[in-house]
């Protein structure tokens, strides 16, 4: 193989090379009109285990914030003119002592009870360059839709540890994206890298038992069969806190907590 | 005991050595081409800029503000450039350029420059920027490993530092300028020095990368800047207390300590504002934007510097060494 030959397949192999890497490229579709399918697809799962509503009990409670509320950063949405939202930071977000976006589940006490998936998907929206909400829960498989209110594109980009990464563009006046998370996964993180301060946390979980504590820290977790759980409440920087609770049938009982500032 | 000085031959770039009846040498002297060295230090400059443009998508946490690659939203036009995306596209459009740059300098090269080695740098070239682009196309489509965005990170130095090296190569000093020589005796030797200048350079760019892209803790980087503080220090002095009468030394090793000082300043303004201060920042801040790129700016010119003392010490401060001379103090045998 002479000087020149050894020059040309050089350079094939490094044409060969991008070629091939373009085509692990997925192309986008900015407009396209129809919903796309869902990232993960949960695995079939086992007819659900029946409760008897006439036992059925169920947790409520408020979480506190002990100690001064944290200043809310301000965001500078400058770098796109067309965000035009509300420019404080939601990581911890306390008004009078409570605190909101924890996300409470039970986590330990259902044992191997099968829950069906919920028909209805729940929502996350992009407006004002925020998601809302800030915290979501979300069954292992439920359909989960994302739209775009804002007039500039977004990209939705989840940051999991036990699910699969994607990271997909949506432009103004998009259909809607369908997604789904096969695995449970608490506080998984969820950020566009076009605007940098917008990030929420998604929380995939097996039981339809959770909730995330509204703006007076308060949350109510219905329909539980009697039985030994424990009730974790999680916030996505001051960590996580667990309670035990014994529920009776027709049980109504009552699990606050409360956070301590950092 | 008899004593040789060898080493590196000061005069392989110029010297044409035709003996009567034997081959020519395969590394012949070129002549001093003005608008080839002037394209090769553009090319540089350009890359230097491109660096720049990488450190502003990392910093602003950009870099996956365009899902696809190498298309932009599934075309090769220019997308709306707001946001993170104004970021990305450009660190793409440079670097579109730099790759078109780097095939036109090494095709020069390989068409007029008469060195052989120099042909093939042309192409070493155009090979790391073709593994350059090949890496950011994987940090895109695999949503930024660490490993991955760090070699891409690494690897972008080490294309600048040949830009560098061939402006260096293809300048009228390089070509025209007998080397001044002189022989280091001492050990380590300056040449020993500057390759461990650029090793440890090196450890300290990756662990900097990693911890950009968020697969290491910051204390790796800062716990190297102190060998990397000690070794550049002790090249740089032992360069200028031992050969400063040959400038193509001395100037490196001035610019190369001056740059450490400034590095290391920088790295102490960048710890405070993404480290200590920035930590719970909702997004990029400027003070910690502005820090941090300067950091890796001033880190890329370091890395170049030392390059380049390196190549002058080789071509300049051949090693001497001693040789043993064997002694005829055999005694005779009798038949």
């Amino acid at each position: 193989m002479n000087k020149k030959t050894s020059v040309a397949m050089f350079g094939l192999l490094c044409l060969l090379s991008l070629w091939i890497l373009a085509g692990c490229s997925k192309k986008e579709e900015p407009t396209e009109a129809q919903p796309s399918a869902p990232a993960t697809t949960a695995a079939p799962t086992a007819a659900a285990t029946p409760i008897d509503p006439s036992t059925a009990a169920s947790v409520s409670g408020a979480v506190k914030f002990d100690g001064a509320a944290p200043k809310a950063s301000k965001i500078d949405m400058s770098q796109d003119a067309a965000c035009k939202g509300t420019n404080t930071a939601e990581t911890i977000v306390v008004d009078g002592g409570k605190l909101a976006n924890v996300f409470v589940y039970v986590k330990e006490g259902l044992g191997d009870r099968t829950f069906d998936l919920p028909k209805e998907a729940v929502t996350i929206d992009q407006k004002g360059c925020q998601y809302h909400p800030h915290v979501l829960g979300a069954m292992a498989g439920q359909n989960i839709e994302i739209k775009n209110d804002d007039p500039t594109t977004h990209n939705i980009h989840p940051t999991p540890q036990a699910n699969r990464e994607w990271n997909e563009s949506q432009p103004p006046a998009a259909a809607p994206l369908q997604k789904s998370f096969a695995r449970e996964e608490i506080m998984l993180p969820v950020k566009c890298n076009q605007h940098p301060w917008m990030r929420m946390y998604i929380n995939v979980v097996k039981s339809p038992f959770y909730a995330v504590t509204g703006p007076d820290g308060k949350y109510e977790i219905k329909g539980l069969p009697p039985g030994d759980y424990t009730i974790a409440f999680v916030q996505e920087k001051l960590g996580e806190q667990t309670q035990k609770v014994t529920l009776a049938a027709k049980d109504s009982k009552t699990a606050d907590a409360t956070f301590k500032a950092q | 005991m008899g004593t040789a000085a060898l080493g590196c031959p000061a005069e392989r770039s110029s010297a044409v050595v035709n003996q009567p009846g034997s081959k020519p040498l395969k590394s012949l002297a070129t002549p001093y081409n003005r608008a080839h060295h002037r394209f090769a230090v553009f090319t540089a400059c350009a890359t230097f800029v491109l660096i720049i443009a990488g450190a502003l998508v990392t910093s602003n946490d950009a870099g996956l503000s365009i899902p696809d690659w190498p298309t932009s939203f599934g075309s090769f036009s220019v997308p709306p450039l707001h946001g993170g995306i104004k970021y990305e596209w450009s660190h793409r459009a440079i670097a579109g350029s730099i790759v078109l740059l780097t095939i036109s300098i090494a095709a020069w090269t390989w068409r007029t420059d008469r060195r052989r080695w120099m042909k093939w740098l042309g192409i070493a070239a155009l090979g790391t920027v073709i593994t350059q682009a090949i890496l950011g196309g994987l940090t895109v489509l695999l949503f930024q490993p660490p490993w991955v965005s760090s070699a891409h990170a690494a690897v972008g130095q080490t294309f600048f530092c040949i830009a560098v090296a061939i402006a260096m190569f293809t300048g009228r000093r390089w070509v025209e300028e007998v080397p001044q020589i002189e022989f280091d005796s001492r050990r380590p030797s300056l040449i020993t020095l500057t390759l461990l200048s650029i090793f440890v350079l090196y450890v300290q760019l990756i662990l900097g990368a990693m911890f950009r892209h968020h697969g290491m803790s910051w204390w790796p980087h800062i716990a190297n800047s102190a060998i990397v503080a000690f070794v550049l220090t002790w090249t740089a002095v032992r360069a200028l207390s031992q050969f400063s009468k040959i400038e193509a030394v001395r100037r490196p090793a001035i610019i190369l300590v001056s740059l450490l000082i400034a590095q290391l300043c920088l790295g102490f303004v960048a710890f405070l504002t993404r480290v200590a201060w920035g930590r719970d920042a909702v997004q990029p801040e400027l003070p910690m934007v502005i820090s941090t790129v300067a950091h890796v700016a001033v880190g890329a010119l370091l890395l170049a510097t030392a390059v380049i003392l390196a190549i002058q010490v080789w071509r300049q401060v051949p090693v001497s060494f001693e040789e043993p001379v064997p002694s005829r103090t055999r005694k005779p045998v009798a038949a």
